[in-house]
């Protein structure tokens, strides 16, 4: 079984962002970057369910400028076989990623995708949704528990009320979510080995895709700055204040 | 930004300092590049952040202790350490013939560096094993490095250095431990090592002691000591491990800081059954380990500049949110109160730590850079040069961090207030750790003699000579450099003053006048090492200058700050070298000239 996992690569979750003067966006000069979070965990399980023996080969794709290949090469020295890198400098939105993975699926014909369950940077939550739709697949969303048996899967997802588990059937798209596993760390000897696993460019024409934004990004903004608090007299006046001013009872 | 090391501040070390990527040209990196060395980074981080930082204080609180007669640690030393060896840190550097991964040693000391800022005490396990495992590699034989060397490149044997004992600390030359030959070639150790670190614990199958002691009718002094393999565990032939070595514990040393990291007294053959096994030469001891100490002594630099850099960044943090207090100049006192980096005087403190802390990094980087060019450098004359170099300021790598490292965590503490004195904030930990370095690896005072008695005058003086050249051609760059060019005449300046001193000591040394000329060899230390450090503030100005014009914020302000606590240094650090160079130059003898009977 072949299962194919898509890499976003995001500023790292440790580094403080920064609105650009301009708000177009935000700032990513010499900012650090890294493998979204959620991708990780996406990789990690695949590697793992080819250390298993129910996988036999784990392929990492990612979308983007040069620079993506990085990022490949992080999941590559995760344990990823090999990579696909579909070079584009052009802006991507959900939308575009999931026509470019639909693409990349008709090529490789995996059983199964996997992909985080959102990116950190913009937290849209659609790319999943969106390949399986354009495939005609199943999709599972924020798995926290992948069951893989012939011909189908079973998931347990992370849902408002608690854990729903579902079982659908292969090929599907899977997005993870943060409780599936702890993704481990590239080791130094993996690292160096991941140098040599093969990462297949492609390009958005070569893949005859139309990545056209549909969204345009009116303003990026700081979140508001947190107010000082105050003290209320009495429980009366922190009701009033409850009541009127924040409006929550 | 993780809490205990900038991220960019490595990386601007590695890259932006040291073109650290041009070393993936030698043939020993082909195949390496940056993307490599940021992969290898960050899974140090990464490794430090979730195994090493979160028992840094649980491990201060609860020193080694001894459990059915078995040294016991906190369990999360072992899960740190076996994620350490997992990731390939221990045999990174090694050549492939070794199973290493023959890394820079520049990189591998950056990927120390995240361990060091999260936990130095745990880091020491490694740290000595790293060290044990290079001299083994460099003078141990093929049987030995086989038998020894390879399973503490996989951590499974961990390693230590025994050098000190109860009346040999600072004076190596009066060791005591005796090896008296046995049949076989081996020889049979006896006698007492004091302070010995990593000494006995359970983290791994064997420890590997790396022993100085004389053999029978061996010359008296340092001329006569040899080093030897002393395994707390045989070894059988077939690799398994064998009987206890008869090697005693003779207690626990109970410390202020770095209480993580267990410190021993160990009884050698008290039954007359412990096995040494000789390395190279008889009586090379103490030059096989000081070609290996060399390397750990920048490392216990760099161990100290990572505490002072990891203390900066806590109260830098907590300075931006502490709300304290009103500008002198405010008149409204019913003004809400500013945060107290506002205030000039916390921003010196700030700006001071920042000084120490990433310029005694510098320094310890183009160190490391040092130890991979005498090894790589396309051409002997440079790798030559290197070695020289490397030479005249590992003293330095060692005394300087050691000495402003512990001071600048004096100043994180001053910066948090009462809060900095107490055990809820890291920064006293900082400090009691840090406080170590100006005394083991050789005392800060006994570096300076070296350096001062030794080094200063290498090669008839080529040492320094070369040092001054490569300062100059700093020096001209920044002429050259709106903004620098003050920076280059005062640096300029006080690099002629330093070497009129080094010429009037090394002339009294010339004329037998040891005593007098070395009164004050600290002071030299002290005074070599900020104009070095200045050096080093000069050059990373330069790329800040060179960088600024096309950087957008937050990269624009790191840059700036970086200028900035250039300033700072010129401004107010270099400034001390003039009086200690007038102390140096009339040799004051106050010091030497006083009765122990007067004090
Ligand atoms: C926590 C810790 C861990 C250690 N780990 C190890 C280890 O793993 N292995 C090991 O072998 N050793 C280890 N040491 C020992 C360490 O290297 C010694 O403590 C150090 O070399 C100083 O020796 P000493 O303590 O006997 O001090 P002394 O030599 O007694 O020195 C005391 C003071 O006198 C000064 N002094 C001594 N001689 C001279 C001189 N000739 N001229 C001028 N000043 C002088 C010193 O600078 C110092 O200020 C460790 C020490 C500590 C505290």
């Amino acid at each position: 079984m072949k299962i194919l996992v898509a890499i976003k690569r995001t500023i790292d979750a440790n580094v403080k962002i920064r609105v650009k003067a301009d708000q177009t966006g935000v700032e990513t000069a010499n900012v650090k970057m890294a493998m979204n979070p959620f991708c990780e965990i996406a990789i990690e399980e695949a590697v793992r369910l080819r250390e298993a023996g129910t996988a036999s080969e784990v392929v990492a794709v990612s979308a983007g400028p040069a620079h993506v290949q990085e990022t490949l090469r992080t999941a590559l020295a995760m344990g990823a076989d090999r990579a696909v890198h579909v070079e584009t400098e052009a802006e991507l939105q959900s939308l575009g990623v999931a026509k470019i993975l639909k693409a990349v699926v008709e090529q490789e014909t995996p059983t199964l995708v996997l992909l985080g369950k959102q990116a950190i940077d913009d937290d849209s939550s659609q790319t999943g949704q969106m390949l399986a739709a354009l495939m005609g697949w199943p999709q599972a969303t924020f798995a926290s528990k992948i069951v893989l048996a012939e011909g189908e899967a079973d998931v347990t997802r992370e849902v408002d009320g608690g854990l729903e588990t579902i079982r659908i059937k292969l090929p599907a798209v899977i997005t993870v979510d943060l409780r599936l596993n702890e993704p481990r760390y590239a080791s130094l000897p993996n690292i160096m080995k991941a140098k040599k696993k093969p990462i297949d460019v492609k390009t958005v024409d070569e893949l005859a895709v139309d990545v056209a934004p549909r969204l345009k990004i009116l303003k990026v903004e700081e979140p508001p700055k947190r107010q000082a608090g105050v003290k209320v007299e009495s429980v009366a006046a922190l009701v009033e204040k409850l009541r009127n001013e924040a409006k929550v009872i | 930004m993780s809490e205990f090391a900038g991220a960019r501040e490595i990386r601007f070390q590695l890259y932006d300092l040291l073109d650290t990527e041009a070393l993936a040209t030698r043939a020993r990196f082909s195949g390496q590049g940056r993307d490599v060395y940021d992969a290898v980074l960050d899974t140090a981080e990464r490794v430090a952040a979730e195994y090493f930082a979160p028992h840094t204080r649980a491990a201060d609180l609860r020193e080694p202790w001894l459990e059915d007669g078995k040294v016991t640690l906190l369990p999360e030393v072992k899960a740190a350490l076996d994620a350490f060896a997992a990731a390939g840190f221990l045999g990174a550097h090694h050549d492939e013939a070794l199973g290493g991964l023959q890394l820079p040693w520049t990189v591998t000391q950056a990927c120390l560096s995240y361990f060091q800022a999260a936990n130095i005490a745990t880091t020491a396990y490694p740290f000595l094993t790293i060290a044990a495992g290079n001299l083994l590699a460099r003078f141990a034989d093929e049987a030995q490095q086989r038998r020894y060397l390879k399973p503490m490149l996989a951590g499974r044997y961990f390693g230590t250095m025994c050098l000190s004992e109860p009346q040999a600390g600072s004076s190596l030359s009066d060791i005591k431990t005796t090896a008296r030959p046995r049949d076989n070639g081996s020889y049979a150790l006896r006698g007492t090592k004091q302070w010995i670190s990593g000494g006995e614990h359970e983290l791994a199958e064997n420890i590997v002691h790396l022993v100085l002691a004389r053999t029978e009718g061996a010359p008296p002094g340092a001329k006569g000591l040899s080093l030897f393999i002393v395994p707390r565990y045989r070894v059988n032939d077939d690799g398994n491990r064998g009987t206890a070595n008869d090697i005693a514990l003779v207690s626990l040393l109970h410390k202020m800081g770095y209480r993580g990291t267990v410190s021993t007294i160990l009884n050698f053959g008290e039954n007359d059954r412990c096995v040494a096994y000789l390395i190279g030469e008889p009586n090379q001891g103490l030059a096989y380990m000081f070609q290996m100490m060399n390397e750990a002594r920048i490392g216990v630099g760099l161990g100290a500049a990572m505490l002072a850099h990891a203390g900066y960044l806590h109260a830098l943090d907590y300075a931006k949110t502490r709300l304290q207090g009103r500008h002198p100049g405010g008149k409204d006192t019913t003004a809400p109160p500013v945060a107290i980096v506002e205030h000039a005087d916390v921003k010196r403190m700030l700006l001071a730590q920042k000084a120490y802390a990433e310029g005694a990094m510098a320094l310890c980087f183009y160190a490391a850079r040092l130890v991979d060019d005498e090894m790589t450098a396309p051409d002997e004359a440079a790798r030559q040069d290197a070695g020289l170099l490397l030479e005249l300021l590992t003293p330095i790598c060692k005394t300087w961090p050691s000495d402003y490292g512990p001071r600048a965590n004096d100043l994180a503490i001053q910066v948090l207030g009462g809060y900095g004195y107490t055990r809820d904030y890291p920064v006293e930990q900082y400090y009691r750790d840090n406080r170590l370095n100006p005394i083991h690896e050789g005392t800060n005072g006994i570096q300076a003699i070296d350096l001062l008695g030794r080094k200063a005058g290498l090669e008839d003086g080529r040492a320094l000579a070369l040092l001054s050249a490569r300062i100059a051609a700093t020096c001209q760059e920044a002429f050259a450099t709106q903004g620098l060019t003050e920076h280059a005449r005062a640096l300029e300046h006080a690099v002629a003053t330093m070497r009129q001193v080094t010429e009037t000591h090394l002339r009294a040394l010339a004329a037998g006048k040891r005593n007098e000329a070395l009164a004050n060899a600290s002071l030299y230390a002290e005074a070599l090492g900020h104009v070095i450090v200045a050096w080093m503030w000069l050059r990373q100005a330069l790329v800040a200058e060179r960088r600024l014009a096309a950087a957008a914020p937050p990269e624009a302000d790191y840059l700036r700050g970086k200028r900035q606590a250039c300033r700072y240094f010129f401004a107010y650090e270099l400034p001390r070298v003039a009086p200690l160079a007038a102390i140096l130059e009339r040799m004051e003898q106050t010091c030497a000239e006083t009765s122990p009977d007067w004090l």
